[in-house]
């Protein structure tokens, strides 16, 4: 069995749990569908680790292995064909996919326990996997537009999946339409890229640039169009700025869905990509500019609105967009191996951290902002620390993980000098936001006096249930009988599948960071090398020197934003209150999130519903009914209507009209002699 | 008498003849204009036969008058049941025939 | 001589001809075109058609003329007014046809006469002795128009039952003149209707069961208020069926 047979049995276990679930989604009774996922997901785990053992065993020169199962469309000038491609970078998604997958899986086991729907979910949940594993393993461009499509429908699905509240359905919609607008961008950059080096597969495509098909210089202008519609679907994807407003709304689904696709896998694939781009990025440095440009600004945007936001899954959220503003720097910049160590650490802390939130809003019964919370810290003492493990992973203390990867992205930022200098200081303002927001999350929630609800736990043990399900983000009541949510809340505290789930997680945001210590150890570098040997950024170093002042830096800096943090939201209560009446202006534009939504509204939404209104009611109405249509039957009405008056029914006129045909014919005959 | 002179005449009778169809209102005038028509063809058909020593002419005559005989029994039977109905018997007034 | 009486002839059928357009009289014109016969008889005989001149008076006149002076009498003298007609533009046809007809002769004149038919400036051939005598005629009827006389002879009889067909009077001395042949009452077989009977199935199906197929006087159709057809709602004032 080689390793691309391990590969096709990664993508057909998860195929198979969906289908499997999907066909029989009324009858599976209690938990059978939820094992039955869980096991395709560890299954296709296993066979992704077995993959791993075998492309190992292979001369780094030969780890680029395609295998083809079938010709989808095989005819001239297109060669698609079902193949994927199993190199170290591919093996290293899919290993981060189906591992956090097969945690998350165990995790909703007991979370959608008692929800009605909990057999669609795991059959759309296992979907989600084989489609993102699609994405990772494709070997051409055909399959990663099929790939990144599932992808975007199974988010959709798994955003709207209580579909009775209004608020999902309409987040789902929003993530939707925006992921199409990344789609079209993918697409229109596929045949950009299509259009010098004529082949959809990727290893020809990029053996097509290094022979020259974009030219000898870089910039050619198709190559950078092409790659920036590529950026286009990546940050649609990736929820970067503009295309990013969909991710707060996206909390809208269930918590695990919140951890595997907004957090570890989904929003990764953006990053994914230019990484598995990166020949062609390499010859268009503008669209890598771009990349940066942008990571850096979504980094700092989404770190101030975390700063203010009350919606404890929302705070995760932007913090997520955050961290993958510094995954899409560092592979813009050519970190590949850095922001994909990055983007490993941050699957682990971030589903840790989402599945925290996960237990402490089922303590809450289903409240989910940060105003209601406080002083849980004795009344779940095992969420405490997962938060805090996982905070701190976030805030980029050592050891843990977050440390480590995120600064091995700083660094790569700061050699490349230049004008990435701004980039390097503005990432550094961006983990001081983080560091504070996320420890602002923790003390709001964990410390204080306890409410009500905290206190039903530590003195009864009794896990408060609130008389009237609700909607938790605008408070509107839902009708019981549907059956989903469910009405069960639960916590991870008496949840042994949580508690395993997040356990690991925990582990692995402690202790993955020693994979890539600088200087010590570099597993991450040496694994991925052989992906990126045509690549002239990835093992540039050029001044080590900063090396040790920033990881000193970056150390300070997360303290002093947990010192920060600690400062205004325990030893001063009051002083946040402050902060907001003297800042009254910053933190209005802070809460509306920068105005986006209101822009996207202006500039967007404004003109589409004109452009239908006038389509439907000027256009339509008068030119196509009334003028194309309504001319048409007139002209041919007129015209019947004259011929029509020729038949009156007079004898006399058809007596004189045949009459004169015959002088008529008479007199052609005449003319003919 | 060279035979133009009867040719002449059969095509003023002919021509009268549809200008009669074409402007009287009353249909038995009508059947009888239609008569003159082909009573004026008739005349140029014998005169060709004579012209040409030949018989079908008039054979090609006695036809026709056979054929005018049958369509006035039937055009009379129309007017007689057109006038049971009360009908006017005008043929701008009888315009069923029309689209 | 024959030129004397070829412009008799032809000076009396053109005045036969003209008196038949424009007498207002119907019994007049009939006269007139009996006139008109029988100055064409005379042309007929100069051009040595002598069977063909009597069959024409004998029958055209004799006969033809005589039914028209019948049918004349029964419809009456309706002079009708050359103004009050329904069709638009009436007087201004009548110019319309004058011209049309105009045109139409001076085209045959040309075609006739100006354009050098064979033959038309001559005398024609010689006479042979027994042309046009009915013993010339009835050889050729038999033997080489034998196809033409006897389909001729059927068309007569066509003709004559068609006229009693047509002329005569429907069941009953009574005046059928104010019978309103109104197309939706008129009894018809079951299933060969109107969409009426179509739509409203109720009534149809109804029939069906009485095993009668709507020949008989049903029932007017109940209400129907599911397709709601609108047209359906008008029940049939004679009672009957369809």
């Amino acid at each position: 069995m080689s390793a691309t047979t391990f590969a096709w049995l990664v993508l057909a276990f998860p195929l198979a749990g969906t289908i499997i679930i999907g066909l029989g989604f009324r009858r599976w009774p209690g938990q059978v569908a939820a094992w039955i996922a869980t096991g395709a997901i560890f299954l296709s785990f296993l066979a992704a680790v077995a993959t791993l053992i075998k492309l190992q065993g292979l001369t780094p020169i030969h780890r680029q292995l395609t295998s083809s199962l079938w010709d989808y469309a095989v005819t001239v000038g297109i060669n698609a064909r079902m193949s994927i491609l199993v190199d170290p970078l591919s093996v290293f998604m899919i290993l981060v996919v189906s591992g956090v997958s097969t945690l998350i899986h165990l995790y909703s086991i007991s979370y959608m326990r008692s929800d009605r729907g909990i057999n669609r979910y795991f059959a759309y949940l296992n979907f989600f996997v084989f489609s993102m594993l699609l994405l990772v393993l494709a070997a051409n461009f055909l399959l990663l537009i099929v790939g990144w499509a599932f992808v975007g429908a199974a988010s959709y699905l798994l955003i709207s999946f209580w579909y009775r509240r209004k608020t999902a359905t309409q987040a789902g919609i929003k993530a939707f339409v925006i992921n199409v607008v990344g789609d079209v961008g993918l697409v229109l950059g596929t045949f950009f890229i299509f259009k010098h080096t004529h082949t959809l597969d990727f290893l020809g495509s990029f053996a097509a640039a290094r022979h020259g098909a974009f030219g000898a210089g870089t910039n050619n202008g198709d190559l950078v169009a092409g790659c920036v519609l590529l950026l286009v679907g990546a940050f649609a994807k990736s929820a970067q700025i503009p295309l990013h407003t969909w991710l707060p709304d996206a909390m809208e689904g269930p918590t695990p869905v919140s951890a595997l696709i907004h957090a570890a896998t989904m929003v990764t694939a953006g990053v994914y990509l230019i990484a598995r781009m990166h020949p062609l990025f390499e010859r268009a440095p503008a669209a890598q500019d771009v990349g940066a440009v942008i990571g850096v600004l979504t980094l700092f945007i989404a770190g101030t609105i975390g700063l203010v936001v009350t919606d404890i899954k929302r705070v995760i959220a932007y913090s997520t967009m955050s961290q993958i503003g510094y995954m899409i720097m560092a592979v813009s910049v050519g970190a590949y191996s850095a922001g994909l160590f990055h983007l490993m650490t941050h699957a682990f802390f971030k589903a840790l951290l989402f599945m925290a939130a996960g237990s402490i809003i089922g303590a809450m019964g289903g409240e989910q902002s940060l105003n209601k919370m406080g002083g849980f810290r004795k009344a779940l003492p095992f969420t405490y620390a997962c938060f805090i493990i996982g905070g701190l992973a976030l805030s980029a203390i050592p050891p843990f993980s977050g440390f480590w990867s995120k600064d091995d992205i700083l660094l790569m930022v700061g050699e490349r000098g230049g004008w990435h200098w701004a980039l390097y200081g503005l990432a550094y303002v961006g983990a001081l936001f983080t560091g504070i927001y996320t420890f602002r999350m923790i003390f709001r929630a964990f410390h204080g006096e306890p409410v009500p609800e905290a206190r039903e736990l530590i003195e009864h043990g009794h896990l408060y249930h609130p008389e009237h399900p609700f909607n938790p983000n605008d408070g509107e009541l839902e009708d019981t009988d549907v059956g989903f949510p469910g009405p069960e809340h639960v916590i991870a505290e008496r949840e042994p599948q949580m508690k395993i789930a997040m356990g690991l997680l925990a582990i692995g945001a402690i202790f993955l960071g020693f994979l890539q210590i600088p200087r010590v150890t570099s597993v991450i570098d040496n694994f991925l090398a052989p992906s990126f040997t045509d690549s002239r950024l990835y093992n540039l170093h050029t001044q080590t020197a900063n090396l040790d002042v920033g990881l000193l830096l970056s150390t300070v800096i997360g303290l002093l934003g947990i010192f920060i943090a600690y400062m205004v939201w325990i030893r001063h209560p009051g002083s946040s209150a402050k902060f907001q009446a003297r800042f009254g202006a910053i933190y209005q534009l802070l809460s509306h999130k920068w105005y986006f939504d209101e822009a996207i509204d202006i500039l967007v939404l404004r003109p589409g519903a004109w452009t239908g209104r006038f389509a439907q009611q000027t256009f339509e109405r008068v030119v196509v009914n009334g003028t194309i249509v309504d001319g048409t039957t007139g002209i041919v009405r007129a015209g019947s209507a004259a011929v029509r008056s020729l038949q009156s029914g007079f004898l006399r006129y058809y007596v004189a009209l045949l009459v004169l045909g015959a002088a008529g014919v008479a007199f052609y005959f005449l003319l003919q002699t | 008498m060279n035979i133009g002179w009867y040719l002449a005449v059969s095509a003023i009778i002919f021509t009268l003849g549809a200008v009669g169809v074409m402007t009287r209102r009353n249909p038995l005038v009508v059947l009888l204009c239609l008569e003159m028509m082909l009573n004026g063809g008739n005349l140029a058909l014998i005169a060709f036969s004579r012209m040409l020593g030949n018989g079908d002419g008039q054979i090609f005559a006695i036809i026709v008058i056979t054929v005018a005989a049958c369509e006035v029994c039937i055009g009379l039977g129309m007017v007689v049941a057109i006038f049971r109905r009360s009908l006017p018997i005008d043929v701008d007034e009888l315009t069923e025939l029309q689209g | 001589m024959a030129a004397v009486l070829f412009f008799i002839g032809g000076i009396g059928t053109i005045a036969g001809a003209i008196g038949v357009v424009t007498l207002r009289d119907p019994f007049l014109t009939v006269l007139s075109l009996v006139v008109h016969l029988l100055f064409l008889a005379v042309l007929f005989l100069l051009l040595r058609a002598e069977f063909l001149a009597a069959a024409q008076v004998v029958v055209y006149a004799g006969a033809v003329m005589v039914l028209y002076i019948f049918v004349v009498a029964y419809v009456g003298e309706e002079v009708t007014l050359g103004s009050d007609t329904r069709a638009p533009l009436g007087a201004s046809l009548r110019l319309a046809s004058t011209v049309f007809g105009a045109l139409l002769l001076i085209e045959l004149f040309i075609a006739l006469l100006g354009t050098g038919l064979r033959g038309i400036d001559t005398k024609g051939s010689p006479y042979i002795p027994g042309f046009g005598t009915p013993g010339f005629i009835g050889n050729l009827l038999l033997t080489r128009f034998l196809l033409a006389f006897e389909i001729a002879s059927f068309l007569l009889l066509i003709a004559a039952v068609g006229a009693v067909v047509l002329a005569r009077r429907r069941g009953g001395i009574a005046e059928e003149a104010e019978e309103e042949l109104v197309l939706a009452q008129r009894r018809r077989p079951l299933g060969t209707g109107t969409t009426a009977e179509a739509v409203s199935t109720l009534a149809f199906a109804a029939a069906h069961q009485r095993h009668d197929h709507g020949t008989v006087e049903a029932q007017p159709p109940p209400p129907v208020d599911g397709p709601g057809d609108p047209v359906d709602e008008e029940p049939s004032p004679t009672g009957g069926g369809w």
